[in-house]
């Protein structure tokens, strides 16, 4: 994992103390709401429907035990005893007090933690594959990379000021694991004739006008990558739609330039920018790469985990994937119980999944996109230990990529912005279909819930999304199918009119069994919904 | 009416028509009033002053950077960043005159706008001195090469 | 009926305007009648309360129920946590905001 060294500490401690003399001007009347909102959401402190909440950057979704822990004791010195795992692989507290917002940062300044570029309209926390140096099928561990990437995002002169938030993904694989094409920038590192490099998507996010990213650049070598995301970031911060804030992002610009007018622009700045001199030499890839070295693996023992427990058997195969050292594997800690909060977790779980990760996983532990806890490196023989540590906290629900496996916004519950709420519709959901083999029957299904346009729930992407809207007063939602943010990248469609909280229960019910009615041998759901399309589902939905 | 005086090191601040300017660079205030882009460009005058505002190219100017002595790059709200864009294009095309940042320009950001490339600044509303100072004394170290001197931590770890 | 309500500054906390002051507990608010938005520019300005806006309620035998359903889990807090809302010990505080 990345080390800070003494310019590292420096610039973040430096960050508390200026973020510490903005919160202090406010307090005192010398600093506006309106001026001092763009600095406190550029350090992640939002004024929501409660409180204040405070989004802390976890960089690429990776942190070890003592930041872990550490993430729990600001949950109970400072908050209500837990935490919201986010999309973006962050984690928000809900019920933050400007008055301690400084000193919350500088206790995670003491982990080589902070805040930093978590909301504002600047380059947000990087986000990567979560099972990065442990998936079997990667080219290289995307996570240097995405390390080079925050550094040279971190206070960028030019680009604290875009049109609109910004937020960059990087991969090294063909599965992506980080919804990479709907992302303002995707990354997919690969190696061609020997040469690392990268292949550039831009324009891609969901929100009320999603895209998915077309392909910029088919190959940048990766030692001028910083130059060529200048080039792209002056392109957009140039010519960026600033007259409408719902038209201001670079999806806008690209989808109104059209791809190759923009791809012609970026190469005529990238010509004048990479004589500059911006990206570091390979000694810094090199450095950052020797932090990320693969942990010391004890050599294989040939251990099999014994399933002889059903309920364990049951675990190992929905949340267990290989790794890529023999006698290894992944396991991720479903956030999602039946009636839960999807991604919340307590204090106390949160101290549970640091102690396992030191003890079973090399100390390392990541945020996904879906809300869920790696654990990326667990010898094979330990996984019965970490499971029976897991069942215990309440943490070891099967659900993995399964219906129950909810992402889901906020909500009207806590979100400023939302229009209805996610949490108790996920909830009843995951009531519904409660039953694990029936929820393992119908196999891989993403279901996504956002609670406004803004789309932070990844409604877009769902295999089932669901937008919740305000219909007059009252909760309303529409229900989309079709939608993926893996490799297989899709925009889901709306199934036709909404409906109240229970209706679209329902709804999801005709949807999986007219599934279960007509799929063919080994179709996932998405598969039989792009085979037959829209109109048998409709009928079942709408009669 | 200039009436200068001196703030601790790193910058001074002049009254020019009752408004404070502040300034990076040696030598007076450059006063001549600056022009549009486009009356510029028409070349209907021999201004060696330019006003650019947040839509126009700055890369038009590339070719006359030697005889201008001024960029005025207007900010009409602190929201809008493309004069960061402007002064760096510049900086980078080797304009070396007085670049000011004039409008809704505020403290927080002089840091930022001095990695940009900007020397002057005449904002709208007030800029408590102090408070400057500090924030333009508050980081040591920075991570990326921009249009200032500042050196880069990777080239300090590296050399 | 006509509210203000805001967030109180430094801790963030809801609050809402009583006629002289301001409360975490809507039960406490007052008709601001058409003084409200002035109300609200001028506790502002004080620092008394940050980013305050004006809505619309319902006299009700319970206290002002707020039109919108955003403004009524304000009041209570979030309905999937009871434990954290304003009536912990109540079971059907979720009811109102529905």
């Amino acid at each position: 994992m990345y080390k800070y060294d003494e310019y590292d500490q420096s610039i973040v401690d430096a960050r508390v103390e200026e973020f510490r003399d903005q919160c202090q001007r406010r307090l005192s009347g010398e600093l506006s709401e309106d001026q001092f909102k763009p600095l406190r959401l550029m350090n992640g402190l939002y004024l929501q429907l409660h409180a204040y909440m405070l989004r802390v950057a976890v960089p690429y979704g990776t942190l070890n035990a003592r930041q872990m822990r550490m993430l729990a004791h600001v949950a109970r010195k400072y908050d209500r005893g837990y935490g919201h795992f986010t999309t973006r692989q962050n984690i928000q507290y809900n019920w933050i007090k400007l008055e301690d917002a400084a000193d919350i940062l500088a206790e995670l300044a003491t982990v080589e933690m902070h805040a930093i570029q978590t909301s504002g309209n600047c380059i947000r926390n990087i986000s990567s594959d979560q099972f990065a140096g442990a998936a079997a099928d990667e080219v290289t561990d995307p996570r240097p990379f995405a390390e080079l990437l925050r550094q040279w995002s971190t206070f960028h002169p030019e680009f604290t000021y875009l049109p609109r938030k910004f937020k960059i993904a990087v991969i090294a694989a063909e599965e992506d694991r980080a919804a990479m094409r709907l992302h303002d920038i995707g990354l997919q590192l690969l190696e061609r004739d020997g040469v690392l490099g990268v292949k550039v998507f831009v324009g891609g996010g969901m929100g009320r006008t999603p895209m998915i990213a077309p392909e910029i650049k088919d190959f940048i070598p990766a030692d001028q990558l910083m130059s060529y995301l200048e080039a792209c970031l002056r392109v957009y911060n140039r010519y960026g739609r600033r007259d409408n804030i719902y038209k201001a992002r670079i999806k806008i610009l690209i989808h109104e330039l059209g791809a190759d007018k923009y791809r012609a622009e970026v190469e005529e700045e990238f010509a004048q920018v990479r004589q500059l001199g911006i990206d570091p030499p390979a000694a810094e890839l090199a450095r950052i790469s020797a932090m990320f070295a693969a942990p010391a693996f004890a050599a294989d023992d040939g251990a099999v985990a014994d399933r002889s427990d059903p309920d364990f058997a049951v675990w190992l195969d929905q949340n267990v994937r290989p790794h890529k050292q023999p006698g290894h594997a992944i396991v991720t800690i479903s956030l999602k119980p039946i009636g839960g909060i999807p991604g919340d977790a307590s204090a106390e779980q949160i101290d549970v999944m640091a102690d396992l990760a030191e003890r079973y996983s090399f100390d390392e532990l990541r945020v996904t996109h879906a809300q869920n806890i790696v654990l990326p490196h667990v010898r094979i023989a330990d996984l019965k230990v970490v499971w029976e540590a897991l069942t215990e906290a309440g943490l070891a629900d099967a659900n993995l990529d399964l219906i129950s496996d909810i992402i889901a916004c906020p909500g009207l519950d806590y979100c400023a912005l939302a229009n209805a709420r996610s949490i108790p519709l996920a909830q009843k959901i995951g009531q519904r279909f409660a039953d694990l083999d029936r929820q393992r029957d119908l196999g891989e299904l993403k279901l996504k819930i956002s609670g406004c346009i803004n789309a932070c729930g990844h409604h877009h992407a769902g295999h089932i999304g669901i937008l919740g809207v305000d219909r007059k007063g009252t909760e309303n939602y529409q229900l989309l199918l079709g939608g993926s943010g893996a490799e297989d990248v899709s925009l889901g469609k709306i199934t036709g009119p909404g409906f109240d909280e229970d209706g679209v229960v329902d709804a999801i019910e005709r949807v999986t069994d007219t599934y279960v009615r007509i799929r063919e041998t080994g179709e996932r759901f998405v598969d039989t919904y792009r085979r037959v399309g829209m109109q048998p589902f409709k009928e079942a939905i709408y009669g | 009416m200039v009436d200068a005086f001196e703030v601790p090191d790193a910058f001074k601040v002049d009254l020019i028509d009752d408004r404070a300017h502040l300034r990076f660079r040696d030598g007076a205030a450059h006063e001549e009033p600056a022009v549009t882009l486009d009356a510029f460009l028409a070349g209907q005058s021999n201004a060696t002053a330019v006003r650019i505002e947040p839509g126009d190219d700055a890369r038009a100017l590339i070719p006359h950077l030697d005889r201008l002595a001024l960029v005025e790059v207007s900010f009409p709200t602190f929201r809008d960043g493309r004069g960061y864009s402007v002064a760096r294009i510049l900086r980078e095309a080797g304009y070396a005159g007085e670049l000011r940042a004039e409008g809704d320009v505020l403290v927080d950001q002089i840091p930022l706008m001095r990695r940009c490339g900007f020397d002057a600044f005449a904002p709208h509303a007030a800029v408590d001195p102090v408070v400057l100072k500090r924030s333009l004394e508050r980081y040591d170290h920075v991570y990326q090469k921009a249009a200032d001197a500042a050196v880069p931590v990777w080239k300090l770890r590296h050399g | 009926m006509r509210l203000v309500t805001g967030n109180d500054l430094a801790s963030g906390d809801v609050v809402w305007w009583t006629g002289h002051g301001w409360s975490r507990h809507i039960a406490d608010a007052g008709d601001a009648g058409e003084r409200a938005e002035a109300i609200a520019r001028e506790e502002e300005a004080a620092r008394r309360v940050n980013v305050p806006y004006v809505i619309e309620a319902s006299e009700t035998p319970d206290g002002p129920r707020p039109a919108h359903i955003k403004d009524r889990i304000r009041a209570l807090g979030p309905t999937v946590r009871p434990d954290l809302t304003l009536k912990p010990a109540d079971a059907l505080a979720g009811d109102w905001v529905i």
